[in-house]
């Protein structure tokens, strides 16, 4: 165990297990960068640490600076590591976005961990440019009016080598990404979609139930991009018939959060899954 | 130790910086182009390009990301180096808590420059000035010379076992920056011997650790006792090595301040930065007809030299502080230091406010303060406008 239980974490948390399968694989030679989130209270603090490999906190719109920095250090030194940021959809896609975009664009080499739970948990559930359209947070009373900002899209178009998509609920598929990427060099970047029961509040007791249903209704299709080249995983490669899909409605009405939406905006949340599955058959 | 004489050069204070960080040997660097620091950047660029610096140049996209990259990099055992001025010390400002608060070895050179809005690409004090609570010690030149001195000294004093503090080295925009002076380089083998390896690493596979993370109370406060002790330990540290680089240079290195016909002075300006060498005009001028005055000029602003102020000024007959950086609502940054220096000494102490944004300040300027003070007619405060 690479990640000791017994931490901050909420019940029903998916962060612990994330973390414990990304460092089975990565092993002891990584080196975890974590900006202000909640992984920040979850890594304990002065007076111990669940992780069992070095980490390095950081500001909250700073990780992907420092992981280079750390990169370039371990380089100068000669010391074989994998420098891996581990961070939250605000601290990746708001206001970490221009370190984000800088270290992508300048092909670093480190892997870059998105876990999205789509808003700004630790600081008590407000919406982030990865919230989804219609979710009610605090700062979205009324549900978001936005669409989800496509983050994975939008880093693949950086031409880095490797972009992948993952989910709690397919373990094996995301270790298998967290393995490729860890073979290969420059800049990798994993999008995981991390349910978060407080702050979409669904009971503690269905985080895997919700993460699978994510995947099946096809809101959040597993795939990855290799050198440029896309390729759908796991259960994902089926749901390209719309048929194997089941409807969008079965994830939302398990979540608190949705539960205001109205049957025009389901149609929408419905009609926008697939749209995107169908430019996901083109690519 | 033996003095080997160095090499003269002409360089621009950009360049002379460049060349000390150069002989400092830094294994990672961040800088993002600002004015009047940007020919810095353009000059370390080509040394690492050609490779008469192994170092990497990480071609960050903001000046945030330049200080969180050697950040990292100064965990992870590297020596770093960055550089920058106005708006992007500013935009710096959250990481240069961030690495003063974790104590990281970081050398900073600031091309000092006044802050928006209103724009300006001209020099003042405010940017270095407002960034005196971030846990970093603070140094700042009068000349090429000193520019270039300092920032060799600077990697020595943040790496050394009883300091381990970023440091930061202010030197004027343009003044500095871009004027070019007759400058003393020494030998890189001198360099080589005067700041050793690296020894700070907080990044270890063995015995992994976490760095910066969530600090109870008690663990917070008392991080933060540690930090003052760093900042009042690492004066006399400070002194040893400016009198170790004098042994080696032959240059004389002062200490925490300079005195210049300071010490039997009943009326003393103190300053920092270029315009010293303005007061020092001024105050040879007065001393030329007789007047017993004197120049006190600070050259290491955090840790601030109280007893050495107090020291050289509680005899003295009136003080004139040159303010280059001002808060508002408060006074002069400057003179507020000098005058906690003087608590319980019976000294008038005035304040100039002059050279906001650039506006030309010359000896005549301080050398009518100086007559006004003498002759009891200065305000507290006044500005040069
Ligand atoms: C510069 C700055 N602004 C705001 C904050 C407050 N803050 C800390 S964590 C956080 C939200 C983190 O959201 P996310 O990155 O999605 O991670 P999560 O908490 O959801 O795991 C915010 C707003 C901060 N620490 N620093
Ligand atoms: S708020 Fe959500 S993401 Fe944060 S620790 Fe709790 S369950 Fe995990
Ligand atoms: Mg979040």
């Amino acid at each position: 165990m690479m990640f000791l239980r017994g931490n901050a974490a909420c019940p029903g948390c998916p962060i612990p297990r994330e973390l414990d399968a990304l460092l089975e694989v990565t092993g002891e030679r990584t080196v975890l960068v974590v900006p202000a989130s909640c992984t920040t209270v979850i890594m304990g603090d002065t007076r111990g640490m669940p992780s069992k490999v070095p980490v390095i906190h950081s500001a909250f719109a700073a990780s992907s600076a420092i992981a280079s920095g750390v990169r370039s250090a371990l380089d100068a030194r000669g010391e074989k590591a994998t420098v891996v940021v581990w961070a939250g959809d605000g601290g990746t896609g708001d206001i970490g976005f221009a370190s984000l975009s800088g270290a992508a664009e300048r092909n670093e080499d480190i892997l870059y961990v998105c876990y999205d739970n789509e808003a700004y948990m630790n600081t008590g559930v407000q919406r982030s440019g990865l919230t989804p359209f219609g979710a009610w947070t605090t700062t979205t009373p009324s549900g978001k009016a936005e669409s989800k900002k496509p983050l994975p899209k939008i880093i693949a178009d950086h031409g880095v080598p490797y972009v992948a998509t993952a989910s709690i609920a397919y373990l094996f598929d995301y270790k298998d990404k967290v393995r490729k990427a860890k073979e290969m060099s420059g800049f990798r970047y994993i999008h995981l979609l991390s349910p978060c029961p407080p702050g979409w509040r669904f009971d503690a007791g269905l985080t895997v139930e919700i993460a699978k249903l994510a995947v099946e209704t096809g809101i959040w299709p597993l795939y990855e991009i290799e050198k440029g080249k896309f390729r759908l995983t796991s259960i994902s490669k089926v749901l390209v018939d719309k048929k194997k899909r089941k409807p969008v409605e079965e994830y939302l009405k398990l979540q608190g959060r949705f539960k205001d939406l109205k049957g025009e905006d389901v149609k929408r949340i419905q009609e926008e899954v697939d749209q995107m599955w169908e430019d996901l058959a083109r690519m | 130790m033996q003095v080997t004489k160095g090499v003269v050069k002409a360089l621009v204070g950009n360049h002379a910086v460049a060349y000390a960080v150069k002989q400092a040997k830094p294994q990672v660097l961040a800088v993002y182009p600002i004015t009047p620091q940007t020919t810095m950047l353009e000059k370390l660029s080509e040394y690492v390009d050609r490779g008469e610096l192994k170092a990497r140049m990480i071609r960050v996209e903001s000046e945030h990301s330049a200080l969180a990259s050697i950040y990292g990099a100064a965990v992870a055992g590297a020596r770093v180096f960055t550089a920058t001025a106005s708006q992007g010390l500013l935009y710096m400002t959250e990481m240069l808590y961030w690495a003063g608060g974790q104590r990281v070895p970081i050398v900073a050179a600031v091309a000092t420059r006044a802050l928006a809005s209103p724009w300006s690409i001209l020099d003042d004090h405010q940017d270095f000035m407002s960034k005196r609570d971030a846990i970093w010690i603070q140094m700042m030149a009068e000349n090429v010379q000193e520019a270039y001195d300092l920032t060799i000294q600077a990697f020595r004093i943040s790496e050394h076992e009883n300091v381990v503090l970023p440091v930061m080295m202010g030197f004027d925009g343009f003044i500095l920056t871009h004027t070019m002076e007759r400058v003393e380089v020494l030998h890189d083998s001198v360099v080589d011997s005067f700041i050793p390896p690296r020894k700070f690493n907080l990044v270890d596979f063995t015995d992994p650790v976490g760095v910066g993370p969530v600090a109870p109370p008690e663990d917070y406060i008392r991080i933060r006792f540690e930090a003052k002790k760093a900042m009042e330990r690492s004066k006399r540290v400070i002194k040893e090595i400016f009198r170790e680089y004098e042994d080696i240079s032959g240059r004389p290195q002062h200490g925490l301040v300079e005195c210049f016909m300071c010490r039997d002075a009943d009326y003393v300006v103190v300053s920092m930065g270029a315009w010293s060498g303005d007061a020092r005009v001024a105050v040879k001028r007065l001393r030329e007809r007789g007047a017993k005055v004197g120049l006190l000029k600070v050259r290491v602003f955090r840790p601030f030299p109280f007893e050495e102020v107090r020291d050289y000024l509680r005899d003295c007959k009136g003080v004139l502080v040159m303010d280059r950086a001002y808060s508002f609502g408060s006074g002069g940054i400057l003179v507020n230091e000098v005058k906690v220096s003087l608590y319980g000494h019976d000294v008038p102490v005035h304040s100039l406010v002059g050279g906001l944004g650039g506006m030309d300040v010359r000896p005549l300027h301080i050398q009518t303060a100086l007559e006004n003070l003498m002759e009891g007619k200065l305000e507290e405060e006044r500005w040069l406008l």
